[in-house]
Parts: C-alpha cells; sequence; structure tokens
C-alpha cells in the first residue's frame, strides 16, 4: 500500500503549493515591481516628533540616542517597532486604514500598497484585532507628551481606555528610557509620510457643525458628550 | 536506529511483530501535557480577560504584561493543549488503523519529550519580550527551527505505519492524517520565515494569512476530522453512513482550504482578486464541508441513546453542531458585506473560540474522556464530576460565543457611526464582563475534570485493559 499512501501525501504536497501560489505567490509577483525601502532611505528626514523628542527630554535623549541624526532616527525606529512586537501591542491595535465604515474619516487617508513596501514592514503588522485605534496614521495625531502619560498610565488621558500600563518604559524619575523614547518615535513615525489634510472625523466635524451651531454655542456640539465624560484630550476638539 | 531504539523500548522484545501495538504510556503522557497546556492556557486567557474589566492580577509586571500573557494563551492553547491531545489521538488510533506499531517506541518519548520544551521555551521567550509578529506563531524566532525538528520526527514516527500498512485500503481518517503531515511542516516554514525574513509588507500579510488559516485549515481540522472518523464508529459500534461523503469531503477541503487565506485581510491593501479569490474559496470550502457533517449526523441517526449515555459521544456531537454553526457563519461572516462591520471586532474572538474550543476542545474532551480510563487501566471514578464538567464547559463557552459576538456588533456598529472610540470601549464593558464570567464557568468545569481524572489515574491497582485489536466495523475504505 506504499503507492497507495504516498498519494495522500503528495496531494497535501500539491494542494498546498496550489493555495500558496494563488494566495501567497501571485500577490508577491504583482508587487515585485515596487521598490522596497530600506530603513537607510525611509530615515533620511527625520520627523519632527522625534527632534522635538529631544528637546522634551535632553538628558534621557542624550543618553539613549545622542543627536537626532538620521543614523539616529532609524536606530530607534528599529528598537521601537521591536517593543511594538515584543509587547504585541499588534494584537489590540491594526495598521491599516479600510475604505469601508468611514475609517477615512476616523483615522484619515486609505492605506495602499507602497506605504508598506519598506524594510520597516518585514514582518507586516496588520493586525487583526482593534481594541484601541488602528495606528497606521498616529503620525502627529498626539504630542509627544501625550504618548509618554499614556504609556505610563493610559487612564490619565483617556479615562476610557482598558489598555495596560508600561512602566517599565520609564525610570525611578517617571522618565522615558531609551525603550519609552523608541517606542514613542516609532508610533509618531506611522503615517508621517501622508499628507495632513482636513480629512478625519474630527475636521470634517468641525467643519460641518461650526456654521450650524455658530451663534449659540461655538464650541463644537459633536465635542460636547466627550467632553461631558472627562475624556481629556483624546476626545473631539478644536485643532 | 532500529535495534538501539527497539532496546531502550519499554517492550520487552525487539521485534516488531510482537511490539505492544499502541503506546498507552506515550498516549497516557501525550494527553497529561495537554491538560497542563490546557490550565496554562486557560489561565492566562482569564488573566487577560480581567485585564478589559481593568481587573488584571499582574499590573507592572513586565513579564506579566497582558500582551504577553494573551501570546501563551493563544500558543498554548493551539500547540500544548491541541497538538498534544491529536498527537496522543493519533498515537492511539493509527496503530490500531493499520495493525502496526509506530515507527519507534523510544523516538515517541523524544518527541513528547522536545514537543513540551519547544513549549516552554515558546511561552517563556513570549513572556521574556521575544515573541514573534505572527498570529498563532508567536513562537520566539530561535525557537522556530526546533520546531521544524520536532515536526519531522513525529511525522516520521507516524506516517511510517501508514505508509508500511498491508491493509487492503486506507481508511479516511488515515486519508486525513496523511495530508495533514504533509501540510503541517509546509505551513509552518511558510508562515514563520517567509513574512519574518523575506517578504515585507503587503505580500507579506497575504502569506501570513494564509499561515493563520492553514495553521486550522490543515493541521488542526483535518486532524480532528480524521480523529472524528475514527472514534465515532468506534464508538457506535456502526459504519460510516456514507464512503461517497467522506470522499466528497476529504478531497474537497483538501483542494479549496489552502487557498483562502487572505480571507483575514479583507478590504486590506492586498490585490483585490487574492481577496475576492479568497472569499470565493471560503464559500466553497464551506459548502463542501457540510458533506463531513451530514455523514456525522447520518451516522449518529437513530443512536439518540449514545448521545445521552456515552459521554464522548456527547462531547463528539455537541463539537459536530459547533462545527455546523461555524461553518454556517464563516460562509457568511467571510463576505465582504459582513467584513465592513465584524473585522477588527470581538464577533472574531468570539469565531475563533468557537472553532478552537468548542469544536476541537470538545472532540478532544471526548478523545480524552474515552482514552483515560483505557491509559491508567482503571475505570473513571466520579462520574457525576465528568457531566458537571460537560455541561459548565458546554454553558460557559456557549455564553462566551454568544456574548462576544454581540459584542462585537456593538464594536462595529459603533465605529461606523463614528462615535468617539471610547464610546466602542465604555459600551463593550458589560460584554466583557460577562465574558470572564463565562470563562470562570469554563475554568471550573475544566477544574472538575481534572481533579476527577487525577481520581481516577492515582488508584495503587492497576487493571490492565486488553485493548480489542480491531479497527471500525466494517469500515475498511476500498477506493
Amino acid at each position: 500500500m506504499e503507492r497507495f499512501g504516498a498519494s495522500f501525501l503528495i496531494a497535501g504536497i500539491v494542494t498546498f503549493f496550489l493555495g500558496f501560489f494563488l494566495q501567497g505567490v501571485l500577490p508577491v509577483l504583482t508587487l515585485r515591481k515596487m521598490h522596497v525601502t530600506t530603513t537607510a532611505e525611509l530615515t533620511r528626514t527625520v520627523t519632527p516628533e522625534f527632534t522635538q523628542l529631544a528637546s522634551d527630554y535632553p538628558e534621557e535623549f542624550q543618553r539613549a540616542f545622542g543627536e537626532p541624526t538620521s543614523d539616529n532616527f532609524a536606530r530607534a525606529l528599529e528598537t521601537g517597532k521591536a517593543i511594538y512586537i515584543a509587547e504585541a501591542c499588534w494584537h489590540c491595535h491594526s495598521q491599516f486604514v479600510r475604505p469601508v465604515s468611514k475609517e477615512d474619516l476616523r483615522f484619515g487617508p486609505v492605506s495602499t500598497p507602497e506605504e508598506y513596501q519598506n524594510a520597516m514592514n518585514l514582518p507586516h503588522l496588520f493586525g487583526t484585532r482593534r481594541v484601541g485605534p488602528d495606528l497606521i496614521r498616529q503620525a502627529g495625531v498626539h504630542s509627544n507628551d501625550w504618548h509618554m502619560a499614556h504609556l505610563y498610565d493610559p487612564r490619565s488621558v483617556a479615562p476610557y481606555s482598558v489598555m495596560p500600563s508600561y512602566p517599565w518604559f520609564f525610570d525611578a524619575d517617571r522618565k522615558p528610557t531609551e525603550r519609552g523614547l523608541a517606542l514613542v518615535a516609532y508610533l509618531q513615525w506611522l503615517g508621517s509620510w501622508t499628507e495632513k489634510g482636513p480629512q478625519t472625523i474630527y475636521d470634517v466635524r468641525q467643519a460641518a457643525l461650526i456654521p450650524v451651531s455658530a451663534s449659540a454655542a461655538p464650541a463644537s456640539a459633536a465635542a460636547a458628550p466627550a467632553a461631558e465624560k472627562g475624556w481629556g484630550d483624546d476626545a473631539i476638539e478644536t485643532p | 536506529m532500529t535495534s538501539s531504539a527497539a532496546s531502550l523500548s519499554r517492550s520487552p522484545t525487539t521485534s516488531v511483530a510482537t511490539r505492544v501495538l499502541v503506546n498507552l504510556e506515550l498516549v497516557r503522557w501525550h494527553l497529561t501535557a495537554s491538560a497542563f497546556w490546557l490550565v496554562v492556557s486557560l489561565l492566562a486567557g482569564l488573566a487577560f480577560a480581567f485585564q478589559f474589566n481593568n481587573l488584571y492580577p499582574f499590573p507592572g509586571i513586565e513579564w506579566l504584561s497582558p500582551g504577553r500573557v494573551r501570546m501563551v494563551h493563544t500558543n498554548a492553547a493551539a500547540f500544548g493543549f491541541i497538538a498534544n491531545a491529536f498527537i496522543a489521538g493519533l498515537l492511539f488510533a493509527i496503530p490500531r488503523l493499520t495493525k502496526r506499531p509506530i515507527l519507534a517506541d523510544p523516538l515517541g518519548w523524544v518527541v513528547l519529550g522536545a514537543w513540551n520544551l519547544i513549549l516552554v521555551l515558546s511561552a517563556g521567550g513570549q513572556l521574556l519580550g521575544y515573541g514573534q509578529a505572527i498570529e498563532w506563531g508567536e513562537t520566539p524566532i530561535f525557537v522556530d527551527p526546533l520546531v521544524v525538528v520536532g515536526l519531522v520526527l513525529l511525522v516520521v514516527n507516524l506516517a511510517w505505519p501508514i505508509l508500511q500498512t498491508r491493509e487492503q485500503g486506507l481508511y479516511v481518517s488515515l486519508w486525513y492524517f496523511l495530508a495533514a503531515f504533509a501540510w503541517t511542516g509546509l505551513v509552518y516554514l511558510m508562515g514563520n520565515y517567509l513574512p519574518q525574513f523575506f517578504v515585507p509588507g503587503v505580500a507579506g500579510a497575504a502569506i501570513t494569512g494564509l499561515y493563520i488559516h492553514d495553521l486550522v485549515g490543515l493541521f488542526i481540522t483535518p486532524i480532528g476530522i480524521g480523529l472524528m472518523y475514527f472514534f465515532v464508529p468506534l464508538l457506535l459500534r456502526k459504519p460510516v453512513w456514507s464512503h461517497a461523503l467522506s470522499m466528497i469531503g476529504f478531497w474537497g477541503l483538501a483542494f479549496f482550504y489552502p487557498m483562502q487565506g487572505v480571507h483575514h485581510f479583507l478590504f486590506s491593501p492586498i490585490p483585490m482578486y487574492a481577496q475576492y479569490g479568497a472569499v470565493v474559496a471560503t464559500i466553497a470550502v464551506e459548502i463542501v464541508v457540510i458533506t463531513v457533517i451530514v455523514n456525522f449526523f447520518a451516522t449518529l441517526h437513530g443512536r439518540a441513546d449514545a448521545i445521552r449515555g456515552n459521554l464522548a459521544v456527547r462531547w463528539f456531537f455537541t463539537g459536530m453542531v459547533f462545527y455546523a454553526i461555524t461553518c454556517f457563519q464563516c460562509a457568511f461572516q467571510v463576505t465582504l458585506t459582513f467584513q465592513k462591520i465584524i473585522h477588527f471586532t470581538d464577533w472574531v474572538v468570539a469565531h475563533a473560540h468557537m472553532v478552537m474550543f468548542g469544536v476541537f476542545g470538545f472532540w478532544i474532551m471526548g478523545v480524552a474522556v474515552e482514552l483515560w480510563p483505557r491509559v491508567v487501566g482503571r475505570p473513571w471514578v466520579y462520574p457525576r464530576l465528568l457531566t458537571m464538567h460537560y455541561w459548565m464547559t458546554f454553558i460557559g463557552l456557549s455564553v462566551m460565543i454568544v456574548d462576544l459576538t454581540a459584542a462585537g456588533l456593538v464594536q462595529g456598529f459603533s465605529w461606523a457611526g463614528l462615535s468617539h472610540w471610547g464610546e466602542s470601549v465604555v459600551a463593550s464593558m458589560p460584554f466583557w464582563w460577562v465574558r470572564t464570567v463565562a470563562g470562570l464557568i469554563i475554568i471550573t468545569g475544566q477544574g472538575c475534570f481534572l481533579y476527577a481524572a487525577w481520581a481516577t489515574a492515582r488508584g495503587p491497582a492497576r487493571v490492565v485493559v486488553a485493548a480489542p485489536l480491531v479497527t471500525p466495523v466494517g469500515v475498511a475504505a476500498r477506493v
């Protein structure tokens, strides 16, 4: 019965590779001409948030990275991504904006393939669950200080949050260590390549609502429910 | 290898012909390891659930951070609880179906040790911050080569009797086992190496989706279904209802299951043809697996007494009901229409628990209920505890599934309605509390079971139960 039994092994191998070709190899072939950017190329321009980290936390930054140069930015991004993986941030935060469910209004422009053709997406960090919001348009949405406070104690800035706190990114004086700085540099890099326009829900609601309630209530009506609940500066606000 | 291997064997003689057919000690220790990892997975899951109630028991402890504990929860469930129990089932079923023992008993012990060492290293690595960013493959990068070696040794040991058997036809279970042996190693290599080292970005995501899917579809599903085709006729003492349906089921699964990985990333930047293809293939496989479900229920037809009176059959039956629900749900939730709302929500978490625990976990419980008295040589003590185990697990899991599915809808519509993100979290709070309570009920049920198993195994006098050397009645397939 050797030949007969082997036929099921062979069937397994053949069907595996057929599926692998259709669902794995074909997408690779489709994208084969799209240049894969290296980390060095990505970090030629340093994000303003990284430069600002150097002035926000001068001593700590000096100790961890020295000057906010491209090389040090590359190192910070690599470290930040490693922490993002080690802490499994990607289990509760996704990294792509879908063209449905009004996600472009909430987060920003819909994701496109070329955004992910770089060394920072090896492995990719798409994620499959959102307990917290998507992070691929995170750059500049919050300040560095907000991120530090949020990592140290999420509910201090987002009272509804169920995110754990990460005190091991901070030293005894509650100043960020290399890990804290690197992770914030990474988060502030996500989406730094997209043009920022009046496209998120925060801006859209602002534009839509102000004329309606201009005379009576200058504070946007959309902001009110969130403000009543004390949801902090994460709530809808005037830019 | 044979002579040195046989001399290490616990079997008194070295001749293959007179070796004990089923090495019950190996089965016993794989079942024990499975129980251990079940406990690990349950406790990790409970701790993680408490995080959602803002009651995490170990706040501020780096190596017990909820994110890391979640990796232990899923990996211990898939590779500890399910894989160990499946190996136990295979070690029991394959020699009896082929009338040949596994290649070498010492190799079986090596695999037992190696596999559980891998699990310890994996869990330890994840807690210490070396988890890998591949879903269901969070096994640290330095453990991956060991997993591949372990899988190869396992497959060599278990495929040997199937390839050597002189039986007239291979029974349907063995088709599934052989195909799974070919698939598992390939799937693991693909998923853990390509997106990690070679394929960046969107194409890497396509391969990761394939890995997430294939791990369930090409490792867990075929072995689970193969074990059902073995144990159900064996316990009912009647043949499978339709041989033709089992053939359609197998070849349909083998053809369609491997080509739908991208359905985990619908509406992502992955090329749209791959997404459409995945959706169509998924709906196709759900239609095909109906043959498996029909075959199973038709085999059970007229044997309601067994569902009432035989706890193992009752576990199999309930698992198959969950399987039917899962497959039905799959065919709908994979469509783009559903994905708009339910993707990224707790709906998916409910689905995952229904598949991994409701289907395969339940089948494993049935196998364990049947095999444990055989391997320890004593009948079950405290059968009432076993009944409680069944009902608590069934009720707890059903509550969890309904609860998280509803939570998923609430979250999905909250996001689509552009409410503030906090609204979706606050609205989920009651659901997350129900989930925790449901988890506690499940855990209490497993406590009953494990105590009963321990008490059964503890007895001093060991009566050897002679396992009859029969294949399931009248089921030798002829193709």
